[in-house]
């Protein structure tokens, strides 16, 4: 590696900028004749509209227009869609109900929009909005998912009997429930994985701009695929054919999954700047972000793991309802089946395996990928049941998972995923340690004598990164490949740029992108460029989620690289009148191999734009493009260790030391790996100690729509963490990446989790473990 | 934010003037809840009257035990006065713990006590210190100040001036702190005051507001230590619950947090 190369600690090129307050977001876009939007909501969380009253509102100052669902209609603007059909276990397509960027007839959720105001200035639009009047019926409210189900609950769709959205399987039931009857020892366990709020660090935001002279639409927007967006907007929502239709996403805050959808505000953004003949912005406020922006998880399962008498496991059932709000968000549906279901085999050889799940409307915010997306549910409830399970057998938790653990590579689960490589118990005697397990019977009797109840958990996750096989997803129901996209440009003057369908929000890619091309070419990051989050520059490209940048935008990447590098090669080996075959490239310059003949890069790349003497029938030029589609999945995999102290008298918990030794096959950037690491844990920690989301079940308003009342995790909740990598390369993409971006949050609760039931000698304990939870369980146990 | 009007107060009486001026005017001072309120749309005063350039409202002095604190000082400067931590080291402490460093530097005791918040610090701290609220027009007993949740003994354009309190013999204060908003989930003041009374006030967990805990008080009266709280009971059935906490929790910080404060007290 170079100094800047694969493998190099590379500061961030683009924090510059960030910390310095110079980023380039949409609502810092401003165009010429610019307005403002503000969206009218439905203060309850079911009813019918019965009216919209707006004649007090249209002669407020300021106000432009205000347009309502009646007028999207008119337009032909599409119903908002779920893009991954899912089949109900009978057979039949999931439910899908009717979700319009305005609603029309009935509010489904706190939040819901009915009307747009836009107005020349902000504070003005709100004021309008305000004196907007909708007769409003309301409705009897459902929110819990259980509860919807439940025969006499109230109906969100008419095409959803009994909110049902589909019953679905995977597995061998048959198997597996044998498998149980057959063990010589059960596990069983309820559990709740808690709906949470994603909370980027930017609110969401719109500007859409109509060019009445050219036809065109430009949307700026707070969104992880720029392309997927126009793809959608264009296809679906009938708001401009894709010709007619730029969408940039520019400097985007944090997305964690909740800027992948296409929302209600972008849609309209677009629509009402021709309807209004003026470019309409909108940004959101923070409690209209907890409102609005698809919420994570909320998951209810009930799960059986069977265990043979050499403690092997033998089976494991789930029965799983999951809440999707309601309305059905643009990934809802492949988030609960085949990004849950499918790792429920964990690192464990499980001969059977069986999963049930239901996905249910509520009067809720949608419910979609959130930060590792199914995943994180999957590992809750292996990595609980697993800690559990050693606790009921009288074994070490690490003996556990060692006697389970799949060994040799590939490996066919029984829910459809194959993992190509891993060393699960590297990483477990990696983290073990770090964590000076061995000495945690000594640590734990000098906190008593402190009165602090210590305990220690581990979890062992897997996960499937770097989607998709493009064919494979298409066969499970994807409406989108999952391929991606990458052209690389070089310059006359030697500079590159690399232009991705991989869209930066935080993860570094001016940074990482780059150490590619220095790795290759003996470039200074400094002279590579990386282009992306604009449609009218990348061509195509399915953006950032899942992990998805470096084992696939970065494979991309690679293959043009290749294409760049034969090209140069040739024309270098003709410069120097060498075999093109004797070239090689090191330290920025192209040189024959065993002679002292060089020629510099610029040079080359000079050569390839003057084409006054390129070998004979070369085009000129320098730019190469490439599609890269995977051939399988990656699978991080690795092994988190928490230590917890607990006051029992206020039931607080401290994490005392958290480990984590992560297998993310090839790393470009450390550096950025362990910061990936960082917020994954954080994000998870959050998740098990501190986020709750709750809804009044009566009326179905959010109760924890600020920060007043939504805990986020903060420094003084965090401890310093030890990280640490082991390697198996990813045996199906050229850099041999798996990814790194969710392993934090999908590893770290049941860690955690498994840290406090075992300082307080109970194991019923539900996320979020809020100090009166830990404090009510200690005195259930006593 | 509705459209207000800004007023700067020169003096109490410039101030008292300008707020009279107005049915719907209110006292601006470190703004740490009006200013949020009003960007929620949630309150609409029509004009601010702001009291941080008041000089006869800032500042702290200590005299053989009087403590003065002006109504328009900023939590920080209690919390790092040498002569509070000398004098009453729990204030200090109390003033140190509230908020974070942004809502120390801008936020007022007398703003704070004016609002009432029934999750606020400085009214646990005021009323186990027996401190006396001087306003433009009188003195009024902390047990008489604070007369239920969000609410106060001030008459309509009332203005606390400053606080006064006796320095303790001990004083202590213990917060377990809402993990989200940073609020006191309960908070308790435990004084012991030089005539051998003890007072001990109960924050963020009382149905209506901050209170007195006569058992405890009696129980630390013949023996201030923390094991002297070990046979009281605290009494759930006035206490508030909420998304946050049951009552039964909160009676239970009640006595964890009183047992706290007295160790802190020493």
């Amino acid at each position: 590696m170079g100094m800047e190369g694969i493998g190099a600690r590379v500061a961030r090129k683009e924090d510059k900028r960030f910390i310095t307050g110079k980023g380039k977001y949409t609502d810092d876009m401003v165009v010429p004749g610019m307005r403002h939007a503000h969206f009218v909501r439905s203060p309850h969380a079911h009813a019918k509209i019965k009216g919209i009253d707006t004649s007090a509102a249209e002669k407020m100052p300021g106000v432009i227009g205000i347009l309502n669902g009646a007028q999207l209609t008119e337009d032909a603007i599409g119903n908002i869609i779920c893009g991954w059909m899912i089949h109900s276990k009978d057979g039949s397509p999931m439910n899908m109900g009717v979700w319009r960027p305005l609603a029309q007839d009935t509010v489904r959720y706190v939040g819901d929009a009915v009307a747009v105001v836009i107005a020349d200035t902000k504070a003005q639009a709100r004021d309008a909005a305000e004196a907007v009047v909708v007769d409003y019926e309301p409705l009897p409210v459902v929110t819990s998912a259980v509860e919807a189900l439940k025969t006499g609950a109230p109906q969100l769709h008419e095409n959803a009997p009994g909110n049902l959205i589909y019953d679905w399987e995977i597995g061998d039931a048959a198997a597996t429930d044998a498998a149980i009857a057959a063990a010589a020892h059960v596990t069983e366990m309820k559990i709740i994985n808690n709906r949470l709020v994603p909370n980027p660090m930017e609110p969401r935001a719109a500007l859409g701009v109509y060019d009445e002279g050219e036809d065109h639409y430009t949307l700026w927007t707070t969104s992880q695929n720029p392309h997927v967006a126009r793809l959608v907007l264009s296809a679906f929502y009938n708001v401009a054919p894709e010709n007619k239709l730029r969408v940039i996403a520019p400097d985007v805050g944090g997305g964690f999954g909740s800027k992948i959808y296409i929302y209600p505000e972008e849609i309209v953004c677009l629509w009402a700047s021709k309807r209004t003949g003026v470019p309409v912005k909108w940004n959101c406020d923070r409690t209209e972000a907890f409102l609005t922006d698809a919420h994570g998880r909320d998951h209810v399962s009930t799960i059986k793991m069977a265990f043979d008498a050499d403690n092997r496991i033998t089976g494991f059932k789930v029965d799983t309802i999951a809440n999707l709000g309601a309305y059905m968000s643009l990934f809802s549906s492949s988030v609960p089946t085949y990004l849950y279901a499918t790792l429920l085999s964990g690192q464990y050889n499980i001969p059977a395996i069986h999963a049930n799940v239901r996905t249910v409307y509520t009067n809720t915010v949608p419910v979609d990928a959130y930060r590792g997306a199914g995943r994180p549910e999957a590992t809750y409830l292996l990595e609980r049941v697993m800690e559990t399970a050693a606790r009921e057998l009288g074994v070490s938790p690490a003996e556990l998972r060692r006697t389970n653990f799949i060994r040799e590579f590939p490996h066919q689960t029984p829910v459809i995923m194959c993992y190509d490589a891993g060393d699960y118990d590297a990483s477990m005697s990696a983290a073990m340690k770090a964590a000076d397990y061995d000495g945690f019977a000594a640590r734990k009797a000098e906190a008593k004598g402190r009165g602090k109840l210590r305990g220690i958990g581990m979890s062992c996750y897997i996960e499937a990164c770097g989607i998709a096989p493009s064919a494979a997803v298409g066969s499970l129901g994807a409406g989108v490949g999952l391929w991606e996209s990458a052209e690389v440009r070089v310059n006359a003057v030697g500079t590159v740029e690399v232009l991705t369908g991989s869209h930066s929000h935080g993860q570094g890619h001016e940074t990482t992108f780059a150490q590619l091309v220095a790795e290759r070419f003996g470039v200074g990051i400094d002279s590579v460029s990386i282009v992306h989050g604009d449609t009218d520059k990348v061509q195509m490209g399915m953006g950032t989620y899942g992990s998805r940048s470096g084992a696939v935008g970065m494979s991309a990447v690679v293959k043009a690289l290749d294409k760049v590098e034969a090209k140069a090669k040739k024309i270098a080996a003709h410069l120097m009148e060498a075999d093109e075959s004797d070239i090689v490239i090191e330290n920025g310059e192209l040189k024959v191999a065993g002679t002292d003949k060089s020629v510099p890069w610029f040079q080359m790349a000079l050569a390839a734009y003057t084409a006054h003497n390129l070998p004979e029938g070369m085009e000129p030029g320098l730019k190469e493009g490439a599609f890269y589609d995977p051939s399988n999945f990656t699978f991080p995999a690795g092994c988190y260790i928490c230590e917890v102290e607990v006051d029992p008298d206020t039931g607080v918990t401290e994490i005392v030391q958290f480990v984590a030794a992560d297998d993310f096959g090839k790393i470009i950037n450390p550096m950025i790996v362990e910061g990936q690491v960082h917020g994954g844990l954080a994000q998870g920690i959050g998740q098990a100690l501190l986020e709750g989301t709750h809804y009044d079940p009566e009326t179905g308003q959010l109760l924890t729509a600020s920060y007043m009342d939504y805990t986020m995790p903060r420094a003084d909740n965090l401890p310093s963490f030890k990280v640490s990598t082991t390697e198996t390369a990813c045996p199906g993409n050229p850099l041999g990446i798996k990814g790194c971006g969710e392993a934090g949050a999908i590893g770290s609760p049941p860690a955690l989790i498994n840290a406090i039931t075992d300082a307080i000698g109970n194991n019923d304990l539900t996320m979020p473990a809020t100090s009166e939870r830990v404090w009510a369980a200690i005195r259930a146990a006593q | 934010m509705y459209q207000t009007n800004y007023h700067r107060a020169s003096s109490v009486e410039d101030a008292v003037k300008l707020a009279s001026a107005n049915d719907e005017a209110k006292y601006l001072s470190g703004g740490q809840t009006l200013l949020p309120t009003m960007k929620q749309r949630l309150a609409a005063p029509s004009d601010l009257v702001d009291l941080r350039h008041v000089g006869e409202m800032k500042g702290i002095s200590v005299n053989g035990g009087k403590i003065r604190i002006g109504a328009a000082t900023p939590h920080v400067e209690v919390a790092t006065s040498a002569e509070i931590a000398a004098a009453c080291p729990g204030l200090a402490h109390l003033a140190a713990h509230i908020g974070d460093p942004h809502v120390r530097h801008m936020g007022t005791i007398g703003g704070s006590i004016a609002n009432n918040d029934p999750a606020a610090d400085y009214p646990a701290g005021l009323l186990a210190l027996n401190a006396t609220i001087v306003t433009n027009s009188r003195s009024i007993s902390a047990d008489d100040f604070f007369t239920g949740m969000f609410d106060t003994a001030l008459e309509e354009g009332e203005l606390i001036v400053a606080v006064e309190i006796t320095a303790p013999a001990k004083s202590g204060y213990a917060k377990f702190p809402n993990p989200a908003s940073r609020y006191a989930l309960t908070g308790v003041f435990v004084a012991r005051h030089g005539d051998g009374s003890v007072r001990v006030a109960v924050t963020g967990a009382g149905a209506d507001g901050v209170f007195r805990h006569a058992g405890m008080e009696q129980a630390l009266a013949s023996n201030f230590s923390a094991d002297a709280l070990d046979g009281v009971t605290v009494d759930d059935s006035d206490l508030m619950a909420d998304i946050h906490a049951s009552s039964a929790y909160r009676a239970n910080l009640v006595k964890v947090m009183a047992k706290r404060a007295v160790a802190a007290a020493g």
